[in-house]
Order: structure tokens, then sequence, then C-alpha cells
């Protein structure tokens, strides 16, 4: 759309609800692999101009923060900013549907073939790379976690009760969460001081619970 | 709807409600309710299914349609998308007007701050449990490595090629 972006308002042009669902319907059939916010970033901001870098990364925080993927979330927030409700349906739409289509095909061919040894060999080879591909994202977004002996302790946490324990994700969200964010909370020494009390009993959360108080007072006392 | 239709979209709104950190972070909560728990699928069919989401543009849990499929026919495949993406879609409509309203609250920073380890432990654990069904042999961890090699160092290829190439690799060498 061509829209005089030289008025400095807060408010940016109206945007059409076609111009949104092409970007988007762009963006779902273009996008692969778990860097949908490298394409997201690349069209919306440097090429449509809709955000700019910093409301870019708030709706991406928040894109991250919520449940739900990062695509579509992202769709849907800046839908919504652009056009309102019906605008974030137009984004989630075009961001969907490509691969939908193409899914549902495949989903429905597989259905016919799934006995066929070939398909099936075929998909062996796809799950093997998924394991490396998923590492590689894994370990690339945590790259700042890793230096941080909290947060190390807490993934490893998380990966014992998901993984070994087979805790069921609402309890994972609902212990580790909470001690997560306390351990974190403003203006805590959390940094200093917790360090010891993490490493040495991350495993059971309802003695991690309780342990951030006691340390919390001792950490206070020190200074 | 009867019941098994009702018992996709629960399922499904469940997930979407819980995935925190985004689709890979749900995956084995996914696989232990769509496998153990309704017996939709066997492990081999949901690494399959996995695949098949792998190849797709665009969101990475699009496999959620096959299996609503599997389960239920097209009815199953749209209640599995609509259950998956509804809801979460709705709390971020919501909480993106409220979330200004944070806008400089120091537990904010705290929430993100504590959520992100959370989160890689998360993903790790679906990158676990896609491993569990998808690992088997000397071949395929060979295969594992050489992609996670291929995607950390050669930056400049699309990971999308290296998921397809292992697919042919698999059709011709692995049959």
């Amino acid at each position: 759309m061509i829209a005089p972006a030289s008025t400095g308002t807060e408010r940016p042009a109206r945007v059409g609800l076609v111009d949104i669902f092409v970007t988007f319907l762009i963006i779902g059939a273009t996008s692969f692999g778990g860097g949908v916010v490298a394409y997201l970033r690349n069209s919306l901001v440097i090429k449509k101009g809709w955000l700019d870098e910093e409301r870019f990364l708030s709706a991406l925080e928040i894109a991250q923060t919520l449940p739900g993927l990062n695509a579509t979330n992202m769709s849907v927030i800046v839908g919504d900013r652009l056009r309102g409700p019906i605008g974030a349906f137009i984004a989630f739409l075009g961001m969907t549907l490509p691969g939908a289509t193409l899914v549902m095909v495949l989903g429905v061919l597989y259905a016919a073939h799934s006995d066929n040894p070939a398909v099936n060999a075929a998909l062996v080879g796809v799950g093997a790379a998924s394991v490396g591909m998923l590492t590689a994202v894994t370990l690339q977004i945590g790259r700042k976690q890793f230096g941080s002996v909290i947060d190390v302790a807490i993934i490893v946490v998380t990966i014992v009760m998901v993984s070994y324990f087979h805790l069921s994700l609402l309890v994972v969200l609902f212990t580790v969460g909470p001690v997560a964010v306390f351990l974190y909370r403003p203006k805590a020494p959390a940094k200093v001081a917790g360090t010891d009390v993490t490493e040495t009993r991350p495993v059971d959360p309802s003695s991690a619970s309780a342990s951030p108080n006691s340390d919390a007072a001792k950490a206070s006392g020190h200074e | 709807m009867n019941d098994t239709n009702l018992s996709i979209f629960g399922v499904f709104s469940l997930l979407s409600v819980l995935a925190i950190g985004g689709g890979t972070a749900v995956l084995p909560e996914m696989k232990s309710l769509v496998i153990g728990g309704h017996h939709w699928l066997t492990d081999d069919q949901f690494r399959d299914i996995y695949g098949l989401g792998q190849v797709a543009p665009g969101p990475n849990m699009l496999m959620v349609l096959v299996i609503g499929y599997h389960v239920s026919g097209y009815l199953g495949a749209l209640l599995a998308f609509i259950g998956f993406f509804l809801p979460a879609s709705l709390i971020s409509l919501g909480a993106s007007r409220l979330w200004d309203h944070f806008e400089g609250s120091p537990w904010r920073q705290s929430l993100q701050m504590g959520m992100a380890p959370l989160v890689i432990g998360l993903m790790a654990a679906g990158t676990i449990a896609i491993a569990r069904t998808a690992i088997e042999g000397a071949t395929t961890v060979v295969l594992a490595i050489v992609v996670f090699l291929g995607i950390w160092f050669v930056k400049k290829i699309n990971p999308a090629l290296f998921i397809l190439a292992s697919g042919a690799f698999g059709f011709f060498a692995l049959q």
C-alpha cells in the first residue's frame, strides 16, 4: 500500500485487508524450519514498514511469552494492531493456509499409503533429520541461558521432570514456572545469592519453591 | 458431534493453552495424550506424521490436522486445527492489548527471564520425545548428527533442504 509514512503520528495508515492477507500468505508459504521470526521481521518491518523495530520486538515478546506458536501468535497480534480482530483473523488465515493445505494433501496421501515401505523409509529419514534440526534450534535459542547457573538448573530440572518422570506439562508449568519467575523477581539479589541453592536442590519442586524464601532472607542479611 | 470428535477438540484445546514456548515444547504432552492416553496413533505413525509437518512451510505444528484426520476424517482435522489454534490465538489477542498496561512493570521482566530457561528445557524435552520415536539404529543417529552439524555450521542453507534431502536419502537408502 502506498501510504504517507511521513506524518509521524502513532496510528499507522490504514492497511488493506487484502494486503494483510497476501503478506502473511507469502510468509506462511516461504518460512521453513522454525525460522519464522526472521521472515516476519524482513516482511513486516523492512519491506512493509507496518511496525518499527521496537514495536516488532514488543509483539514478539508477547508472542513468545504466551501459549501458542510464535508464527500464529505474531500474525494475530500484528493483524490486530493493523486492523483489529478482523485483521487478526485474516493474518492468521494467510499464515496457516499454505502449510495447512500442503500438510492436508500429504496427510491424505499418507493415509492411503502408510504401509508403503518407500513412504515409511522417506519419513524415517525426515524424522531423524528433524531431531538434528530441533537440537540445533534449541541450542541456538538457548545460547544466552547456558551461561547462567540458575538457567541451566531450571533447564535440567524441566528436562528431568518431562522426559524422565513423564510429569504432565500442567504440573511442570505450575511448579517450575513460579519458582523460575520468583528467582528472577524484581530487585531480588537472586543472581548473587540464588546460585548455591538452585545448584544443590533443584530436583524436588516442593523444596525448591520453599528455598528461595530463606535464601532471599540470607541474601538481604549479607547486604 | 460424537465422543471421539469431542475428545479431539478437547485434547488439542488443552495442548493449545499449555503450549507455552511454542510447538516443540508441547510435543511430549501431545505424544502422551495421543499415543498413551487415547491410543489414536502408534509411535511410528506419530513420527511419520511429525515428519509430514516438517516438510510443509509456515507454523511447524500443522501436523495436528493430520492427527485429527487420522482419527476422524476431515471433521477431525478441522476440530484438531481449531482446537489447537483458537484458544492460543484468543489469548494472544486479549493479552497483547493488556500487555501495554504493564509497560514498565518490573514483574514483566521477571516473567520473561524466568520463563526463558523453562521454555528451553521444554524444547529440549520435545526434541527428546521426537528422538525416542525417530532414532532407531545407527543410520538415523548419523543422519541426525549430519543434519545438526549442517544447520549449525552452514548458516546459508535453508534447513528445509536438509529435511528434504534426508527424506530422499531415506527413500533410497533405508528401505
